[in-house]
């Protein structure tokens, strides 16, 4: 593997032309054979179905969004939910958390990483199955994870009253935005962590061998061969875990905080708890904006780094 | 490899061990510990208790497991045959039309899942299709968010997918069909367990569409973990937890086994 891995960064090494031109015969490259129907058709019967489940709904909710309880069609929801503090405050909220666990986990990501891929050691393979599977449960575990540990009648104030002999322990962040950064951060790393380690299994160690024997450090490898080789995963892992933070509506609702409210909370808490459809709608409309306007930016620069 | 004297490695691995253990290992350990456990407010749990358990697989979180898994399959099969055949389908479309493809079934990944059960609420909720308060407006929803995730990985193998045995097949004249069922299909067998091992693993987890949406007879296991530990029953909600890891790892398991053995012929 590692052979045909080589064999890969040799040959794209030496002729870096040749992305570009498969990707232009690519699909003139198809044998044109006669065909009964052509093949746009066959494509209509799945759009047909997602766009009754899912493009019709969705454009609903617009609609919705313009239509005051009272009927008519007027802008009258954005401006009260756009003059309501509560959404303010949901929006900063939901862009501070979002960003700050994409640093987040980009930086914890990046060096876990580095250590399974370059400084090997017994069980790494173990630890890398291991992230695979964290990824296939669900978000809001982590918080409850965090819960037995940190919650007012967790492990750790548990302790600090048996030690100290104190009322109450001092760890009460869990319900304020750093315990749900916490959990965002714990539960998403691993994103960020596997598109790392595809690129890593790529990179040709001799590179990083001839860096060594030319005297060259290790920060000085990071920085000047890793770092590069990484970039497009990283820009690939960070933005999806930026449109997935945004999203996270799951560890939000497990902490059980009443002063921290997200974009996707906040939609929640509109339609099912109060029965403000219009205003849910404004909220959700705003949410789609925001993430989709995100997920189309990242999908755009990602095919640009080609990755 | 990077760090080559004795002492550096060492060190490195000890500052992994130390950021990894304490963020990944610990919150899943703690869990299946709080399952067994009787109370837990000090350094350690008291008491093994399996008594969850057993309230766990009976009544009602019985039957919000045996929901969940009718829920995770239907929406699971759905979702691989819709994005499996718009994954095909936009691999015979030139450059414009694919790409419009490729946006229509990845936008379900970009919207977030709360406005995903927003939406389906809001349009099924009215007749002509009256949806609301039944099982199928959750698993429309779950069938909504994972035919994204399908649709990438078909679309993902199909770009990788030799075209050499295709043009062979259709060379010694087999039929599309034929070709498409005899070539194209087992050749993506592998890709497509695996997207359904995915598909079942996020449905089985999915939390924010199903608050929206679910019926109060068709409560899925998350909607239930939420509920015990809402009231309070953290230990309860603990041991639903590891009920719903474990039935995700043991199909998860099953799966990945069908894989294997496809990838032998």
């Amino acid at each position: 593997m590692s052979v045909s891995a080589t064999a890969s960064a040799v040959a794209r090494a030496e002729a870096p032309a040749a992305t570009p031109s498969r990707t232009a015969h690519g699909p003139g490259s198809a044998p044109a054979r006669p065909r009964s129907v052509p093949s746009w058709v066959w494509a209509l019967p799945p759009v047909a179905v997602l766009a009754l489940a899912f493009l019709y709904p969705l454009a609903l909710v617009v609609q919705q969004s313009v239509t005051p309880d009272e009927g008519g069609v007027s802008l009258d929801p954005y401006a009260d939910v756009f003059a309501s503090e509560v959404f303010r405050d949901a929006l900063t909220t939901t862009v501070w958390l979002a960003v700050g666990s994409t640093v987040g986990c980009l930086v914890l990501g990046f060096v876990l990483a580095l250590v399974i891929a370059f400084v090997p050691f017994p069980g790494g393979k173990a630890v890398a199955r291991f992230v695979d599977v964290f990824l296939s449960f669900p978000s809001f575990l982590i918080t409850l994870a965090l819960l037995f540990v940190y919650g007012s009648v967790g492990m750790a104030n548990g302790l600090w009253t048996d030690v100290t002999g104190a009322a109450e322990g001092p760890f009460h962040f869990l319900t304020t935005p750093w315990g749900v950064l916490l959990a965002e951060i714990t539960y998403f790393t691993p994103f960020v962590m596997r598109p790392l380690l595809a690129a890593f299994s790529q990179l040709d160690t001799g590179q990083l061998e001839v860096a060594s024997s030319l005297g060259a450090g290790p920060v000085r490898i990071i920085r000047r061969v890793i770092l590069p080789e990484a970039l497009p995963a990283l820009a690939a892992g960070g933005s999806l875990v930026l449109v997935m933070c945004l999203n996270e509506f799951g560890i939000v609702l497990f902490t059980g905080a009443k002063d921290v409210t997200t974009l996707p909370m906040l939609v929640y808490s509109k339609a099912i708890l109060e029965s403000d459809y219009p205003a849910a709608c404004v909220v959700a409309v705003v949410n789609i904006a925001i993430s989709v306007g995100l997920y189309g930016l990242y999908r755009v620069v990602s095919r640009r780094a080609g990755a | 490899m990077l760090v080559h004297s004795r002492a550096g490695k060492w060190a490195t691995w000890a500052v992994f061990l130390l950021l990894f253990v304490p963020l990944f290992a610990v919150p899943l350990l703690v869990i299946l510990a709080a399952s067994l456990a009787t109370n837990w407010s000090g350094a350690f749990p008291s008491g093994p208790t399996v008594e969850r358990y057993s309230a766990a697989t009976s009544g009602d979180s019985l039957q919000a497991l045996t929901t969940s898994l009718v829920t995770a399959v239907t929406a699971s099969v759905l979702a691989l045959t819709l994005g499996g055949w718009a994954a095909l389908a936009a691999a015979a479309l030139r450059r414009r039309g694919k790409r419009l493809l490729d946006a229509l079934f990845i936008l379900p990944v970009a919207v977030p899942s709360v406005v995903v059960g927003l939406a389906v609420l809001v349009a099924y909720s009215k007749p002509p299709v009256l949806l609301n308060g039944t099982r199928w407006i959750v698993i429309l929803a779950h069938t909504v968010l994972v035919t994204a995730f399908a649709y990438q990985s078909v679309s993902a193998a199909v770009r990788r997918l030799d075209p050499m045995y295709e043009q062979a097949a259709a060379g010694l004249g087999a039929s599309p069909a034929r070709v498409l069922w005899r070539v194209r299909l087992p050749l993506l067998l592998p890709s497509l367990t695996s997207a359904a091992g995915l598909c079942f693993a996020l449905s089985m987890g999915e939390l924010s569409a199903t608050m929206m949406l679910y019926p109060p007879d068709w409560t899925p296991l998350p909607v239930q973990i939420f509920a015990a530990t809402d009231r309070g029953s953290l230990f309860t909600g603990a041991a639903l937890a590891v009920v719903l890891m474990t039935t995700t790892l043991l199909v998860l398991a099953a799966v990945s086994r069908i894989r294997t053995r496809a990838s032998y012929r």
